[in-house]
């Protein structure tokens, strides 16, 4: 020990050691207290992140792609007349390379379906099978029969609820009727080669699935098509991707990233940020409270102790590092407990949860009924970094009061 | 005696005091919000085309198709109107069809509606943004959705060639003018709703005197099942006719509540646990720094449950303050926003999806607001179970001696 000097790290962090643990049961009590909260920060925000999460991935599945092409007043008007022409070769070369991993092109119109008993309006997607799958189809989706194969097949795949509702079944055939070009009504009839099962009610009762090349001719489109799809990289920065086919399309296109193409969902990336961070924040401040409360009872107890020392020469720095240290033991004891509890208790449910008694509901939202937590390593540091930096934040008034004793008042005190 | 040593550490107790009035202020608004945005959530969605239940024919609701009907409608909503004089009834009739304009055509859902009684029932009507609603004599007639119209290239007095399959299984068709565009903000509705005089459907697909359904709605959700037993008295005797309420129209309305409640539920869990800690730590510690006290008193003849009492007593006068500030608060910001309406950047289009309004409005009544507070304060004495039990154990002697 150096007189004049402050103590050595070491001694003053031996000091917050062994002071943290002179009343073990307020010491655990208040551990116990950011554990929980720690775990409650961490655990809630897997949980809502793997719904967003979700809810994200299987809308941009369902636009699909992560950036789309379409004629400037499709948009407003999803109109066979509003279509575009193949992409040219420019465009073809950009949609062959990095940063695009995949693209297809695609009819989208509005259409009839009726069978013998019942019509439906419906969306009449002619797709070309293989890019199909490859931008967000998923071929295990198909419950009974089979996928279409080929850009000019015959048959037509429908969702599980659209076939019930139009009383139907597979291998039968069914009536598609649109508008062709000139407003002619365009019909035809499609034999049903496969059932798909949605992740979301609403694609199951309104998607029917051609072939691409069978549609153009239905609608009389020549090689015509109403939008590309392209996807490539992570999508929660399509920035890059967008800006790579954007530059590549020319002014004849539209060229749009997911964000803008569904508002809603790009807008819920951003509403949960802020979310976690509120709640993080919300949680830490019901933790304050308490963490104040424990550290001014630590020092209040010792306010002789402190005279002490400082009547031995010790810098009221020291005091202030002491009391902090302390602070800082705690909650980082307290982080490791919570975030152990938090990872221990996630694990478990990595396979998902099953929400299914409130399928209906969560889907309002646009989620599926199994919930897969997700654990971010963001959401991880956020958590900590927060319960840390304010943590000391708000023991510095306690620490700061303990250094500001006078010597002798403090010895006098009882 | 338990208000005095409550004071003798004032920042100890204004700290434990702040918290739970933070956690209270916190419930109390959220408990409000939360429930001003189911009653809305309900309210829009039924107010919008459902009504709070409906008569159908049995099997209708889980599949709607045009041939599952009920014979005459018409005096049969005459009849309920009768039954429940304070309620609005309409009947109607939906079936698909393709609508062609002169450039375009779309599928819809079209719905044959009584002109001089939809308007009570549904809020579509009174949302017609050009043009006018059907009226009485209006015969081949239609209003549409503002998307719809968009799409169809079409707007008032533009013609609608109308084609879908009749009841009895033959190719209906028939030519409407249009009167009317109406936008409900729902995206949904407005890109596939249209509705033309219930006796045009009718005779357009081969319905006879047939409906689909026959909505009911009412002033409040509370009246829902008084009106659902008078309707089924009306319908006694008629076979295959349901009465069905909104929990059964809607099933999502209900689950998506739930969802929302219980995630809720976690986070105020959550927030009222870690009050609870705080007030254990805090009387945990008044406990033991008065072991010397309590020792003296015990010793002077005071039973352990005497002293366990002032304990709890002290936790209830704090935890008391603690509720009644924050309750105050918690009421006062509720106040402002259930006038203001509260919002945060993005809410409006998050909030389009589920048509409703940019703003939410907390609901105040007297078990929103008293909910939160009155679990912080049970839970808050909860905690102060365990430093009241130890005094049992306190040994006089021992107690004395301690430092």
């Amino acid at each position: 020990m150096a007189t004049g000097h402050g103590l050595s790290l070491t001694a003053v962090s031996q000091l917050s050691w062994r002071n943290l643990w002179r009343n073990q049961r307020r010491t655990i009590i208040m551990l116990l207290a950011i554990a929980v909260g720690v775990w409650a920060m961490i655990f809630m925000t897997a949980l809502m992140r793997g719904m967003v999460d979700q809810m994200i991935e299987d809308g941009i599945d369902a636009l699909p792609g992560y950036v789309q092409l379409h004629h400037p007043d499709y948009r407003d008007d999803p109109n066979v007349e509003n279509s575009l022409p193949p992409p040219g070769p420019e465009l073809l070369v950009a949609l062959g390379s990095p940063p695009v991993e995949a693209w297809a092109r695609r009819v989208k119109v509005p259409a009839m379906a009726s069978s013998e008993r019942n019509n439906r309006a419906v969306m009449l997607l002619g797709v070309d099978p293989q890019p199909e799958i490859a931008v967000g189809f998923d071929p295990s989706s198909i419950v009974a029969g089979r996928f279409l194969e080929g850009p000019n097949d015959p048959g037509l795949v429908v969702g599980r609820k659209l076939l019930e509702r139009l009383e139907t079944d597979l291998g039968k055939r069914i009536v598609i009727m649109s508008q062709g070009p000139n407003n002619s009504i365009a019909d035809r009839g499609f034999r049903i080669v496969g059932v798909f099962e949605g992740k979301l009610s609403a694609q199951e009762e309104n998607l029917v699935y051609a072939a691409i090349g069978t549609t153009q001719e239905l609608l009389g489109m020549g090689e015509q098509i109403s939008e590309i799809a392209v996807k490539g990289g992570d999508y929660r920065d399509a920035s890059a991707l967008y800006a790579w086919v954007e530059q590549a399309a020319g002014g004849q296109y539209e060229v749009l990233p997911w964000t803008k193409l569904d508002t809603y969902l790009g807008l819920m990336l951003g509403v949960m940020d802020g979310f976690v961070l509120v709640w993080v924040v919300v949680i830490f401040m019901a933790l304050s409270f308490g963490l104040v409360n424990t550290l001014m009872m630590a020092v209040f107890e010792r306010v002789r102790e402190f005279g002490l020392m400082q009547a031995l020469g010790m810098k009221p720095a020291s005091i202030l590092y002491q009391v902090l240290l302390e602070a800082l033991m705690l909650l980082i004891l307290g982080l490791l407990l919570g975030n152990v509890m938090a990872v221990a208790s996630i694990m478990p449910l990595r396979d998902g949860i099953d929400l299914s008694i409130v399928a209906e509901g969560i889907e309002m939202m646009g989620a599926s009924s199994t919930l897969y937590p997700a654990l971010k390593p963001k959401d991880l540091v956020m958590a900590n970094t927060v319960v840390i930096v304010l943590g000391i934040l708000t023991s510095l008034l306690p620490a700061w009061r303990a250094s500001r004793y006078r010597p002798v008042e403090a010895i006098a005190k009882t | 005696m338990a208000w005095r040593n409550l004071w003798r550490h004032s920042r100890r107790t204004w700290l434990t005091v702040t918290a739970m009035v933070f956690s209270n202020v916190l419930l109390v608004f959220m408990i409000a919000l939360q429930f001003g945005t189911y009653d809305m959530m309900i309210e829009n969605t039924l107010k919008a085309f459902s009504g709070h239940l409906q008569v159908q024919a049995e099997g209708y609701q889980d599949n709607p198709k045009l041939r599952t009907s009920i014979p005459a409608v018409t005096a049969l909503v005459d009849e309920l109107q009768r039954a429940l004089p304070e309620a609005e009834v309409a009947g109607r009739a939906a079936a698909f069809a393709l609508a062609s304009s002169e450039q375009r055509s779309f599928g819809i859902q079209l719905i044959g509606a009584q002109p001089g009684v939809e308007p009570h029932v549904s809020s579509i009507p009174n949302l017609v943004r050009r043009g006018r609603y059907l009226e009485r004599d209006d015969v081949a007639e239609i209003v549409l959705g503002s998307v719809m119209a968009r799409n169809l290239k079409a707007d008032v007095g533009s013609e609608i060639t109308l084609l879908g399959s009749g009841r009895d299984g033959s190719f209906a068709a028939g030519i409407v003018t249009v009167v009317g565009v109406f936008e409900s903000g729902s995206s949904d509705m407005d890109r596939s709703f249209a509705e033309v005089p219930l006796a045009w459907f009718q005779d357009t697909f081969t319905m006879g005197d047939h409906g689909n359904s026959i909505a009911i709605a009412l002033g409040d959700l509370a009246e829902v099942p008084a009106a659902v037993q008078s309707a089924k008295s009306v319908i006694g005797p008629r076979e295959g006719l349901v009465v069905v309420d909104w929990n059964t129209l809607h099933p999502g309305l209900r689950q998506a509540i739930q969802a929302d409640l219980s995630s809720g539920w976690f986070m105020y869990g959550v927030l009222i646990i870690l009050v609870a800690f705080s007030v254990l730590n805090t009387q945990l510690m008044s406990v033991m720094e008065r072991t010397r006290e309590f020792g003296v008193i015990s010793a002077l003849g005071i039973r352990p449950r005497r002293l366990a009492a002032l304990v709890l007593l002290e936790t209830a006068l704090m935890a008391l303050i603690g509720l009644a500030l924050g309750l105050c608060l918690g009421w006062l910001v509720s106040l402002y926003f259930s006038i203001n309406g509260f919002s945060y950047p993005g809410m409006e289009e998050v909030a389009a999806r589920y048509s409703l309004p940019g703003a939410m409005y907390p609901s105040i009544t007297v078990g929103t607001m008293l909910l939160g507070p009155i679990v912080v304060f049970g839970f808050c004495l909860l905690a102060a179970l365990y430093p009241a039990l130890r005094l049992y154990r306190l040994r006089p002697v021992a107690a004395m001696r301690a430092a």
